[in-house]
């Protein structure tokens, strides 16, 4: 099934150097998209059971195709993917983003599908509390994957000194997790039938996130407010003692932040802090709903040399009502840390007129002791046409903290993009 | 204005070009600050089309599409606004620089297929611009006072009379030595030689066509040309037009998420 999955990417690539851009000038509808090949295998021999735990973590052929149409009064853009699933052998669709934007008067909307991304974190998140996939994070595809696109209702409005964005969404979307049918990873409830039970469609569920931004001495500074749900699930067992139902809950959550960034010290300094005031879970008494938390980290990158990049990065994670947590806990739990933390580092070089990109993006947990690298080689074989080889490491000492628990999960991707 | 400046400046070189070595007399560092005005801070604004094509020895070729709006501020200051129209896999892409001429620049750069803005580590502006031969120093100008400047001597070339500069740099370069050709009458440069600390000649900037545009001479085409490697990049801007009006709002993060059309095209 692999060689055929590469057969037919590699005769959608060929196929695809025929096509050229279009360019209808007088509509001022531009046409453009690629066409993507792009396979993920695990390394480490060890499989999920069920048809989709094979070698391959992921393997797709995919072709997008972007409309993108301009007027006096707005405009309209659509990003769609067709693609095939060589591991589950079907084809579907992705609408990854639709929308319209206008201007009225020192506004501007933009209604429908879209990409929201905020916070000045390099892969650490904390203010950006959009939806995420970390399956395709973690399974080497292209970084543009990780965004779940949401459906939403978004504002800009402001001066040329302090502007504001501000989002409704009004249908909840939740974090993407690794498949089980695809990824090994822990379970705290082995073998127990799951369902899931998502906010339900109500006025009163949509989520509202604020940004107020402006760039002062040469710092983006920004402030931060959403008011929604948790997007990575919380577990409720339906009993404790021999649970044999597992309900994936999305508790209220409120998000209140600030960011900045500039530069300093020979390079871009940043921070961000926010604190997740989880509604539901105040006490810290229920182990279903996860405590309130503050969370910050700082960053900083710097170019030694030409084409050289460094940054670095440290998280936190200070628990509230720690000992409730602790307290209530079932026993056999593995427990969070009070003060998780997560250090990140990224190398960059480019070679060649910045054609040829090695790097390695790396995560290193001292208190989870735990670890996920992420090296990648890319290379622009033309203007149209690039590849990268992408590995994904995880690690550590358990296997029950957030990147230990995929270390069965070592692969190594390949894609090859061919842009019209 | 700028029309009674460049009169002025005409009728400046005019006059010393009657006196022979009269330029040459001339504070050498205030002919490098005249020479940058022309070159770099034309105009009240710029918007151009630009074309680069980088040449790899082999003959290898790639693209680059940009439009670049340029803004003059207060004290040297510079905003650029650079949108890639090309090549397609960085389709969209908005790099966004303050420029400072004595403190490290503020860039920003956007991407589209992420709806993300970065900010990008600026300390080295002797670094790559896109991966072109060009540094981000060549495109928007190296401080004056970074160098201590030496007229050599009056020259033609190719029929235009330049005073030609040595400059030799008292802070970070990526030059032991480097020398201009400045036309006396436009005050651009017609060309660079960069030297490197073993004395040895390593790139080579050409001003290779100047055009008349709204009365201010401008370099349309120019060539930047890496000797040791053989690799180099062509630049033609097009479409050219000074003082056309270019609004704060343009140089901010919100332009960056939703580039305005009107000025793309």
């Amino acid at each position: 099934m692999s060689m055929r999955g590469v057969f037919l990417g590699v005769a959608l690539l060929s196929a695809g150097v025929g096509i050229v851009p279009l360019r209808v000038q007088a509509e001022e509808l531009l046409i453009h998209g690629f066409l993507q090949a792009n396979y993920d295998m695990r390394v480490t021999g060890q499989h999920p059971p069920g048809p989709e735990g094979g070698d391959f973590l992921f393997g797709e052929e995919r072709f997008q195709l972007r409309l993108d149409k301009s007027g006096e009064k707005g405009r309209l853009f659509i990003r769609t993917d067709f693609f095939h699933d060589a591991v589950a052998n079907r084809p579907d669709l992705e609408l990854r983003e639709a929308y319209v934007d206008t201007s009225m008067g020192g506004s501007d909307v933009r209604v429908g599908r879209q990409l929201l991304i905020w916070g000045v974190g390099d892969y650490l998140f904390i203010n950006d509390i959009f939806a995420k996939d970390w399956g395709a994070y973690f399974s080497g595809r292209p970084v543009e994957y990780l965004r779940v696109p949401q459906d939403a209702l978004k504002l800009d409005l402001g001066t040329n000194k302090v502007s504001a964005e501000i989002v409704a969404m009004p249908f909840f979307q939740a974090d993407k997790l690794p498949s089980r049918n695809r990824f090994l990873q822990f379970d705290p409830f082995p073998g127990v039938p799951r369902s899931t039970q998502e906010p339900a469609l109500e006025f009163q569920n949509t989520e509202l996130a604020a940004r107020l931004y402006g760039t002062t001495w040469g710092f983006d500074t920004a402030l931060y407010l959403y008011r929604g749900f948790f997007r990575m699930p919380a577990l409720e067992a339906n009993q404790m003692t021999a649970p044999t139902l597992i309900t994936e809950t999305f508790p209220r959550l409120v998000v209140y932040g600030a960011s900045t960034r500039g530069n300093a010290l020979g390079g871009v300094v940043s921070a961000e802090v926010g604190y997740y005031d989880s509604l539901q879970g105040q006490a810290g008494h229920n182990p279903a709903i996860p405590n309130s938390s503050f969370r910050y980290f700082v960053g900083y990158q710097q170019q030694p040399w030409e084409d050289f990049t460094v940054g670095l990065q440290y998280y936190g994670e200070l628990m509230s009502h720690y000992d409730a947590y602790r307290a209530t806990l079932p026993s056999g739990f593995p427990a969070q840390d009070r003060h998780r933390q997560l250090m990140t580092l990224r190398l960059t070089q480019l070679f060649w007129n910045q054609t040829l990109r090695l790097g390695i993006f790396a995560y290193y947990s001292p208190t989870d002791q735990d670890y996920y690298l992420i090296p990648e080689i890319r290379y622009s074989i033309s203007d149209n046409l690039w590849m990268s080889v992408t590995g994904n490491i995880f690690g550590g000492r358990r296997t029950t903290t957030f990147f230990g628990q995929f270390d069965a999960d070592d692969n190594l991707a390949i894609t090859m993009r061919y842009e019209f | 204005m700028n029309e009674k400046l460049l009169m002025a400046r005409c009728a400046m070189a005019l006059f010393l070009s009657l006196i022979p070595g009269a330029a040459l007399a001339e504070d050498p560092a205030s002919l490098v600050r005249q020479s940058q005005a022309a070159f770099h801070y034309a105009g009240i604004d710029l918007k151009a089309r630009v074309k680069m094509t980088l040449l790899t020895k082999e003959g290898q070729q790639r693209l680059r599409d940009l439009m670049m709006l340029r803004k003059n501020e207060a004290g040297g200051n510079q905003r650029y606004f650079l949108y890639f129209h090309g090549p397609a896999d960085v389709r969209g892409t908005v790099l966004m620089v303050y420029k400072y001429p004595n403190q490290e620049d503020d860039r920003w750069l956007f991407i589209p297929a992420l709806n993300l803005v970065q900010r990008v580590a600026a300390r080295d502006s002797r670094s790559s611009f896109v991966g072109s031969d060009f540094s981000y120093e060549d495109v928007s100008g190296r401080d004056v006072e970074a160098d201590t400047h030496k007229v050599l001597r009056a020259e033609a070339l190719e029929s235009r009379q330049t005073v030609v500069i040595e400059s030799v740099p008292t802070r970070e370069a990526d030059y032991a030595k480097k020398l201009s050709w400045i036309e006396q009458v436009t005050f651009l440069p017609l060309k660079e030689e960069y030297y490197d600390v073993q004395g040895a000649l390593y790139k080579v900037f050409t001003a290779d066509e100047i055009r008349d545009v709204q009365g201010l001479p401008t370099v349309t085409k120019r060539t930047m040309t890496n000797v040791k490697t053989g690799h180099k990049t062509e630049v033609v801007f097009e479409n050219v037009a000074y003082n056309v009006g270019l609004g704060e709002d343009i140089f901010t993060e919100r332009a960056l998420r939703k580039p305005p059309e009107k000025w793309l095209r």
